[in-house]
């Protein structure tokens, strides 16, 4: 089971926490603190692994962004390696070649994906399509009610012109 | 107005935060922010609801405190449309966690949503029950989400089922309920379904024994084949990972074969083909491949025996181990340590290479190899790994050698083959990273020293070359110090010379120059500098002619600012000044210290409550904990206490030893103290000498005991035991009381008071104890009548009797007491408030004190008193630590 999932940049500012096991908001940001501390000074060649409080931390780095999985001892760990790619792709899908400023001003969709790829710390979809395709249909729901919302406005406001 | 356009829009304020240079900068910001934000919350503002949250998570994100927008949450939720519930179920999960009273507000809502008609709402709902649900809302909405699992949706089939495992976690009451739709699911087609389906089947077989039993007979068939169909599939652009199809699938069903076969032969049987077929066809070169491996091991590893297959997951392994991809050879490091209960010869073939991976530069990668060549270790191997280890150890980091020496020192410890090559390896250990080596290693190894008694000098002189190279480790100086001072003798007259030693000279001079060095040092801590003093106690015994030298150096320490030091120093100049003829005595080599008890011991880790808990007067000092170190090394020596002894006068010899003596004492109580010591004086004293670990024996025991330590004469095989003969000349050359000048020096006793009472008897429960004076201070004395009720030996009543021998009236008498915290102390109403003068009356007062750790720790108390005499406020201090032990 995934504890938590973190995305780290390489200043160690925080762009995306979720959180499948109960942790209290400060355990979470001593949690975010202890690990990026250890993640972020690690060098290039080593292997993905951190042991940490009886844990492992899955992490990968992608261009600036850091992506952490928190995992227990027994877990497989190139498993989530996979994983982690597994949402980077889609993410890269949905946003189209994703860099961090898409993930830092559009957070919520990141975790409308995330939403669409993890429950309960455990993986729900494996196929990239499937989740697009759901997150796609989610996106053009809240469009429609948004010119829904557009086109009552207009006719209010012709309406008391 | 739209609420979709206007306003400081959310990328705004992003943007704001962003181009903020400093800390202080981006608080305002944020501070501005949220408070247009509680604004807005306070309005009930309807519009920008939901824009105010999405603001509120990402200021969340940067770490500020936002739980004023739980509410807001809630009203989302609650809200009609899809836009508005996505995000607030987004900001319930972000912002809240499941031990939140709010959280249960949104029970209604999520049992509302989950019988939605709009699929994706149901979807948002069962996305936040499965991720921060509580067992009261899992237990409330369990039903629901059971429905669920047979949705005509694939997509929501699969969220019910993982939010089933999450309830099932919160609530195992609840998972025979989800065992039959979990059935019906494993044999969809639809990947995420089944995915799900399969990991909710391995969480219930945890929880429950039943579902195991019943998944184990029903469908270890079909995930067979399912298995088989997902490693034979063909080309599917959709799952395909690398050339592999759906390795999350494969994974998972892996490991529910695990869980299946394991422990049910029939179950392993059945699975055999089809992980031999995984086992074999996966492509080893990508990582999704290595990650089907690596559970297919696993799970080879767990079912049930088969050889074919085992041999096969090992060359797996082998092939990992060599693998250029540190990923790859930290998960092997990782299973080969579950592999090594299985087939321990094969795993001992890698040694080699996972010796080499305890030197990777990754510290990850050291770690499990740490562990993985520590578990390799057996007897025929111990002394080539330690070697690698020990070498290794003098080039590995310095954040490494922690655990590094931690390791080395237990592989020696536990499978040292003979007693000399674990005094070298532990001393090549000791010069190589001394400083991480924790005490109770260095105590073991002074343990095994004195043990082995062919080896004294050989080690006395190993040691004395070591610190010449090494006296940057304060664990070797401890070690060299407290050797040179037992075997100094040894050391200067080379005595014991085995065969592969050279031979080197060392005057007496050499050895006093090391402790010298040592207690010169300024990185020497109070324990080092406090075992120096002691060694050149006992080489001013061993080294009769340098004793002039060695005086000077104890001098030195005179004007020590470290208590324990100057009266270390003081108390050891006096011995050696002026009493040479009980030092030699006195300073006898340390008997043998018991392996076992000693080992024994440090797995009860009762070191540090025993040892103060001989420490006679009860005065507890911090400066204890060294001197306790120093004198018996935390070894259980077993009470060899003498017949009950008269000589009350012997106490100042435990003063002289330092221990727990307390040298302020120079107040009218001194008197009284002297009195404490009555009748166990002499077992205190040869307690002291023999620096046990443990309590004495009741007095009551003592005749047993005097037999025990025949016994230990017998055994050590010396015409003359060093303690009893120190209590021997001890009787005679006690000065009068008052008198010596080495009293004096020491805190200026009173006169002694009278011959203590005979021992007390012992009744079944309820115990009477002799009367002991505890307080004296001029005309006024306080006798302490105590008692035990039977039944209850924690509880001690005390009768404290006051009398006044002077001519004055006291009035206004007031009695007060504390304790410390592990006693609880009830004081009753005195009898009086006025002392009649000349002994003619006296005031009574009783007392019950609670001993919370009876038998570990005896009753001390604090007193005060407070009267008139005269009209003139008078008031009198003192500590009572004189009750007898077993209280």
């Amino acid at each position: 089971m995934i504890h938590f999932v973190l995305l780290i940049s390489r200043q160690g500012k925080v762009r995306l926490t979720k959180w499948y096991s109960p942790y209290t908001q400060k355990e979470r940001s001593k949690v975010i603190r202890e690990l990026s501390g250890m993640i972020l000074t690690r060098g290039p060649k080593l292997c993905n692994f951190v042991e940490w409080r009886g844990f492992k931390v899955v992490y990968k780095r992608y261009a600036s962004l850091y992506f952490c999985m928190c995992i227990n001892q027994e877990d497989n760990e190139l498993e989530v390696l996979e994983i982690i790619h597994h949402y980077v792709e889609i993410l890269d899908r949905y946003f189209g070649s994703v860099c961090e400023l898409d993930l830092i001003f559009n957070f919520h969709k990141a975790y409308y994906i995330l939403d669409e790829v993890l429950i309960a710390g455990e993986l729900q979809e494996s196929s990239k399509k499937t989740v697009a395709r759901l997150v796609a249909a989610q996106d053009s729901l809240v469009e429609a009610a948004k010119e829904e919302a557009n086109s009552i406005s207009n006719i209010i406001a012709q309406a008391t012109k | 107005m739209n609420p979709f356009s206007s306003g400081t829009r959310l990328r705004d304020m992003i943007r704001a935060i962003r181009a903020c240079k400093t800390a202080a900068e981006e608080r305002a910001v944020v501070r501005k922010e949220c408070a247009s934000i509680r604004a807005a919350v306070s309005d009930n503002d309807n519009d920008y609801r939901h824009r105010n949250l999405a603001k509120l998570m990402f200021i969340h994100m940067l770490g500020y405190p936002t739980h004023f927008g739980q509410m807001e949450c809630l009203k989302l939720i609650a809200a009609p449309g899809f836009p508005e519930k996505r995000i607030g179920y987004l900001g319930l999960m972000l912002l809240l966690d499941e031990r939140q009273e709010v959280l249960m507000l949104v029970t209604n809502s999520l049992k509302q949503d989950l019988n939605h008609t709009n699929q994706y709402i149901v979807g948002l709902a069962l996305c936040a029950l499965g991720n921060i649900s509580s067992a009261e809302m899992a237990r409330d909405l369990a039903p629901e989400v059971e429905r669920l699992l047979q949705f005509r949706d694939p997509n929501v089939r699969k969220k019910a089922a993982l939010c089933s495992i999450r309830i099932i976690k919160k609530v195992p009451d609840l998972a025979e309920n989800f065992v039959n739709p979990v059935t019906s699911l494993l044999k969809e087609k639809h990947h995420g379904v089944l995915l799900t389906a399969i990991q909710l089947c391995a969480d219930l077989c945890i929880v429950s024994e039943e579902a195991l039993e019943y998944f184990r007979k029903k469908c270890t068939e079909g995930i067979v084949k399912v298995l088989k169909d997902a490693v034979n599939s063909p080309y599917a652009p959709e799952y395909d990972i690398s050339g592999i199809s759906d390795p999350f699938l494969q994974i998972r069903l892996l490991r529910i074969l695990r869980i299946l076969g394991h422990g049910d032969a029939d179950a392993s049987d059945f699975m055999n083909d089809v992980l031999a077929q995984v086992a074999t066809k996966t492509e080893s070169n990508k990582n999704a491949g290595n990650a089907i491996l690596y559970e297919c091991v696993e799970t080879i590893m767990s079912i049930e025996d088969s050889g074919g297959l085992r041999v096969l997951a090992i060359n797996i392994l082998g092939r990992f181990l060599s693998n250029r991809d540190n990923n790859i050879r930290y998960v092997a490091l990782n299973m080969l340590m579950k592999a090594i209960s299985i087939d321990g010869q094969a795993v001992q073939r890698h040694r080699a290479t996972i010796l080499e991976c305890v030197k990777d530069s990754d510290a990850s990668i050291r770690k499990r190899a740490l562990e993985l060549v520590y578990l390799l270790v057996n007897e025929s191997n111990v002394k080539p790994l330690t070697k690698e280890l020990i070498d290794y150890l003098v080039v590995s980091d310095q954040d490494f050698k922690g655990d590094l020496t931690a390791k080395i020192c237990s592989i020696v410890e536990k499978l040292s083959p003979e007693k000399i090559w674990y005094i070298d390896q532990m001393l090549k250990v000791l010069c190589e990273a001394g400083n991480y080596v924790k005490d109770e290693v260095w105590h073991a190894l002074i343990v095994v020293i004195t043990n082995s008694s062919n080896l004294h000098g050989y080690t006395v002189r190993s040691l004395y070359r070591a610190i010449q190279t090494s006296g940057d480790q304060e664990a070797v100086v401890r070690v060299a110090v407290w050797c040179i001072g037992e075997y100094g003798d040894l050391l200067v007259n080379n005595i014991g010379m085995l065969d592969i030693e050279e031979p080197i000279t060392v005057t007496e001079s050499d050895a006093i120059d090391v402790i010298e060095v040592a207690i010169k040092q300024h990185t020497s801590d109070l324990t080092t500098r406090a075992m120096c003093l002691m060694a050149l106690l006992k080489l001013s015994s061993r080294f009769p002619s340098s004793s002039q030298r060695i005086k000077d150096i104890v001098n030195q320490s005179k004007g020590s600012l470290l208590l324990e030091l100057q009266q270390r120093s003081i108390e050891f100049d006096s011995i050696i000044g002026k009493h040479q003829n009980l030092r030699s005595a006195l300073v006898e080599r340390m008997p043998v210290l018991d392996e076992a008890s000693y080992s024994g011991r440090r797995g009860g880790s009762g070191v540090s409550t025993s040892g103060i808990n001989n420490i006679p007067n009860g005065v507890v000092k911090i400066v204890d904990a060294p001197l306790v170190d120093l004198l018996d090394l935390g070894v259980d020596e077993p009470t060899h206490a003498p017949p009950p002894n008269s000589s009350s006068g012997a106490n100042f010899l435990h003063d002289l030893l330092g221990v727990g003596a307390d040298i302020s004492s120079s107040s009218p109580q001194s008197g009284g103290r002297n009195t404490m010591h009555g009748h166990k004086s002499g077992t205190d004293v040869l307690l002291d000498l023999l620096s046990s670990g443990s309590p004495p024996a009741p007095a009551t025991q003592k005749s047993s005991s005097t037999s025990d330590l025949l016994s230990l004469t017998q055994l050590n095989n010396k015409p003359s035991p060093s303690p009893f003969s120190a209590l021997d000349t001890l009787s005679s050359p006690i000065p009068t009381p008052g008198a010596s000048p080495m009293m004096d020096l020491l805190d200026g006793f009173g006169p002694n008071p009278t011959t203590p009472p005979p021992p007390p008897k012992e009744e079944e429960n309820g115990r009477t104890y002799p009367p002991i004076v505890a307080f004296e201070s001029g005309a006024l004395s306080l006798m302490f009548n105590l008692s035990k009720q039977p039944g209850s030996p924690q509880i001690t009543l005390i009768e404290a009797k006051f009398t006044n021998k002077s001519s004055h009236v006291y009035t206004d008498f007031i009695f007060q007491a504390a304790v410390p915290k592990f006693l609880q102390l009830h004081l009753e109403p005195a009898s009086s408030n006025t002392l009649p003068g000349n002994g003619s009356g006296s005031i009574t007062q009783k007392l019950q004190v609670t001993n919370n750790q009876h038998g570990k720790k005896s009753v001390v108390m604090r007193i005060r008193i407070s009267y008139k005499l005269n009209n003139k406020d008078m008031l009198e201090e003192g500590q009572i630590s004189n009750f007898p032990r077993d209280l």
